[in-house]
């Protein structure tokens, strides 16, 4: 582990600190089929795994496999206290009471657990539902929905030509809204929410705010009751954790009045053949047989974060954003489009961009034969992509184990494509 | 995958033969590739059940437009019902060489408008077939 080298450290020792991360991750050591060193530029899709993380999984299934909560025999207990444990370490790694970690399976399950759960009960027609611009399809499709089932309406704070909020106009958005939900971090452009203006107003205004974690609860230090979120969705994939398990937190007095979403063994406290009283929130919410052994993996991921330190990582990626853009803006004079902030103070890992007439699938395939991951796409937003008039973008996103090496892998890898493109 | 851009495929891409509308097409069809977002649509015109003359539209990337542009100069003439018989290997002996099996979608797009327009419904994808 690298706790021994938290910043900020010297430049000399900064990569000795570099050189231990990236040797954690079994998958960065592997080259391509092409031979090629493996620069993984996707981490906002999913982020690869340390080898903490999947030991963790193979710990479970090879020495105490059993179902939780009802067990009374040794690896069941086990079993149990991991899980549960997990959910310590992902209250405290949010700044959440551990009752308030509700165990989901994504950042999507969490936003519709809570667009059924506590928007069907609380939503009606007239209200005002606000988002973002920016949103990621999952927290813009379950909002539609809910607005369809109760007659509310959809509004959207704007953002501008950069990507950056746009809130002139907020008190005006915020009258009559019940709910905001707005993403932390945009998945396309990377731009920072300014949570610490809007979630305040839109309390004075009376609205409950979601905040969608996916890309900020990876990448920012996070303490949810100094945000004021009321509820804060977040995936374990995106932060080194195993797919298939994702957090909810919810304030406790929000999640206490919410009834079930899905319902079912493990959410119940009596079940008689006409009526059910059910459990406690977060069990009330965590129906069925769980997804144990991720759930015990995505602590572990936590507490590989939690080591490093949350404002150590911020400032990595920072950093090499900074380096990125810089880079990239060598390449601006032979057409290469970079949207989203400039400003890496403003932005968090995540750099869309174009390259002249190469559409970002072609740029993607090329930057592929030199071992360089990118996505390729409209990155599930869809209608941002058609507010900006763009059919898809390239983006290259950053975690802790990319460095300055990777960027210039992602700058020659452009090369190559503009050789080949003849631009 | 490099491979794959060779100066013909990138002409094709730029200049694509037989891009645009018809006045008064008699069959059309037009489809999304999923993964990319790609757009085609293509439109024809028939004489006695067979092509007389053929346009598509869309955006996207090399694979799909110069695939399309490609496979299109080969139809003039032919019989909507061989149309609808066409093997993928219609698309792949133009542009085989170098698609990686994530880009495949992304040739057999225009394979796969085309012969929806001659069977008047979405076609299968052909390299599912």
């Amino acid at each position: 582990m690298t706790q021994t080298l938290r910043p900020p450290f010297d430049r000399a020792q900064g990569d000795k600190a570099m050189e231990r991360i990236i040797a954690d991750f079994p998958i960065l050591a592997r080259p391509t089929s092409r031979g090629k060193r493996l620069v993984y530029l996707d981490s906002a899709a999913t982020s690869q795994k340390p080898r903490a993380v999947i030991q963790a999984l193979v710990d479970y299934y090879e020495q105490y496999n059993a179902n939780i909560h009802r067990g009374v025999y040794e690896i069941a207990q086990r079993a149990t206290d991991e899980y549960e444990h997990a959910r310590v370490k992902l209250a405290r790694f949010i700044g959440a009471q551990t009752s308030e970690v509700v165990w989901v399976r994504n950042t999507t399950e969490a936003i519709n657990l809570v667009a059924y759960s506590w928007g069907d009960h609380n939503i009606t027609a007239g209200d005002a539902i606000l988002l973002t611009e920016l949103e990621h399809h999952s927290d813009l499709v379950p909002w539609q929905l809910l607005a369809q089932r109760t007659g509310a309406q959809l509004r959207f704070i704007p953002v501008d030509a950069r990507g950056i909020h746009v809130l002139d106009d907020l008190d005006r958005l915020l009258d009559g809204c019940k709910l905001v939900a707005i993403s932390h971090v945009s998945n396309t452009l990377g731009t920072i929410a300014p949570l610490e203006t809007i979630i305040p107003r839109a309390h004075a205004a009376g609205a409950v705010v979601l905040v969608d974690g996916a890309q900020g609860a990876p990448h920012l230090p996070l303490d949810v009751k100094a945000l004021d979120a009321d509820f804060y969705a977040f995936s374990g994939h995106k932060m080194l954790g195993p797919t298939g398990i994702g957090c909810l937190y919810g304030k406790r007095e929000l999640l206490e009045a919410m009834p079930p979403f899905l319902s079912g063994g493990d959410m119940i406290r009596k079940v008689e053949y006409t009526r059910t009283t059910f459990n406690d929130p977060p069990r009330r919410f965590e129906a069925g047989t769980s997804n144990i052994a991720d759930t015990i993996a995505f602590g572990v991921a936590a507490d590989y974060l939690a080591a490093l330190g949350m404002p150590w990582v911020r400032e990595h990626e920072r950093a090499l954003t900074g380096y990125a853009l810089e880079r990239l803006a060598t390449l601006e004079p032979r057409g290469l489009a970079i949207y989203g902030p400039r400003d890496p103070a403003r932005s968090s890992g995540v750099i869309s961009f174009n390259f002249g007439d190469i559409h970002p699938h072609d740029l993607a395939s090329i930057l592929d034969t030199e071992g360089v991951c990118i996505r390729a796409g409209h990155h599930c937003t869809m209608p941002l992509m058609e507010k900006s008039g763009w059919s898809a973008t390239a983006r290259a996103s950053f975690y802790i184990y990319n460095t300055e090496a990777d960027v210039d892998a992602l700058c020659e890898g452009l090369e190559k494509a503009a050789r080949v493109f003849h631009i | 995958m490099d491979d794959f851009y060779r100066d013909y495929i990138l002409d094709h891409y730029r200049s694509p033969r037989n891009f645009g509308t018809l006045e008064q097409p008699d069959v059309a069809a037009e489809d999304v590739n999923p993964l990319c977002g790609d757009q085609i649509r293509v439109e024809l015109k028939l004489d006695d059940g067979k092509i007389s003359d053929v346009r598509f539209s869309g955006k996207g990337c090399a694979i799909s437009q110069a695939s399309t542009s490609m496979l299109l100069e080969t139809v003039k003439g032919m019989k909507l019902t061989d149309v609808a018989q066409l093997p993928k290997d219609a698309v792949l002996e133009n542009v085989g060489i170098g698609i990686s099996p994530t880009r495949m979608k992304c040739a057999m797009l225009g394979l796969r408008v085309l012969k929806s327009a001659a069977i008047g419904k979405l076609a299968d994808w052909p390299d599912e077939e």
